[in-house]
């Protein structure tokens, strides 16, 4: 089988990329897309532990982080909506003020 | 053995280079198609690691549910491409510096946790097994299950809320 540090650094430089994208970028959806890539990469860091210690609760961690990042995005997206509806825009330099 | 290694090392290029073109493409479609992309070679990974119940749902919760939700939304934005013009110069090399220094720490952290000639192990059928995964949700987690039910209902009356009150705004 595969040495167990590769997945654990492969899982770090996604995580990388996706702060890279999270700060480079100015489009929010590509930033929403951004924190998927990160929370991915946890997610595998969670099935190679659970691997490593042959337990299941790395994958009962990652059904509760899949959950908790649907919710999320449903959320993320409908604000999203929300603030394009006011702003005719979602570049997040332009949302700089609480009140629309 | 070596088999697993050429998988792992292939799918692996790929999985990183389509999360370089997720940041770096200027279509938002595109990006999210590279996101979809990645979703599925990390589903492999897990099916590798003996979890193919977390790799279908992968497959099913992020890389049908939730990217369809995204390609909505970008189609409903119309793929507007802001101008990605820095108005600080110094940001980008900065961001790119921070986060190169913050990837050396973590790949340093998660390979120094375990011994380098560790590796993973096949998948048993303790492991890999739904059913172990179930009798373990409802069992010892069945606290948080139930919380996460909560969350998911916050969730699907925010969204709804968010986006009838800004439709009513509007046609004021």
């Amino acid at each position: 089988m595969i040495p167990i540090a590769y997945p654990l650094s492969l899982a770090a430089i996604l995580f990388i990329i996706g702060i890279i994208g999270f700060l480079l970028r100015k489009n929010a959806i590509v930033i929403f897309m951004c924190l998927e890539l990160m929370f991915n990469a946890a997610n595998l860091v969670f099935i190679t532990f659970s691997n490593y210690y042959q337990l299941i609760d790395g994958q009962v961690f990652v059904v509760f982080v899949m959950t908790v990042a649907a919710a999320e995005v449903a959320v993320g997206l409908a604000l999203m909506v929300a603030i394009f509806r006011t702003k005719h825009s979602i570049d997040i330099d332009q949302m700089n003020s609480l009140k629309g | 053995m070596t088999l697993n290694l050429l998988l792992f090392l292939a799918l692996a290029v790929i999985a990183i280079a389509s999360a370089a073109g997720l940041i770096m493409s200027r279509n938002t479609v595109y990006s999210a198609l590279f996101l979809i992309i990645n979703f599925l070679t990390v589903a492999v990974f897990y099916l590798v690691m003996g979890a193919p119940f977390i790799a279908l749902a992968q497959i099913t919760v992020y890389a049908g549910a939730i990217m369809v939700l995204f390609l909505f939304v970008i189609m409903m934005l119309g793929a507007e491409k802001p101008n990605e013009i820095e108005r600080m110069k110094w940001q980008r090399p900065l961001a790119i510096v921070l986060s190169g220094a913050i990837l050396l720490e973590g790949v340093y952290a998660l390979i120094t946790r375990v011994a380098v000639n560790v590796t993973t192990s096949p998948a048993t059928e303790a492991l890999s097994d739904p059913k172990t995964l179930g009798i373990s949700l409802y069992t010892k987690y069945s606290l948080p299950f139930e919380i996460t039910s909560v969350i998911l209902l916050v969730a699907a009356i925010g969204a709804v809320i968010l986006t009838n009150k800004s439709r009513k705004e509007a046609g004021k």
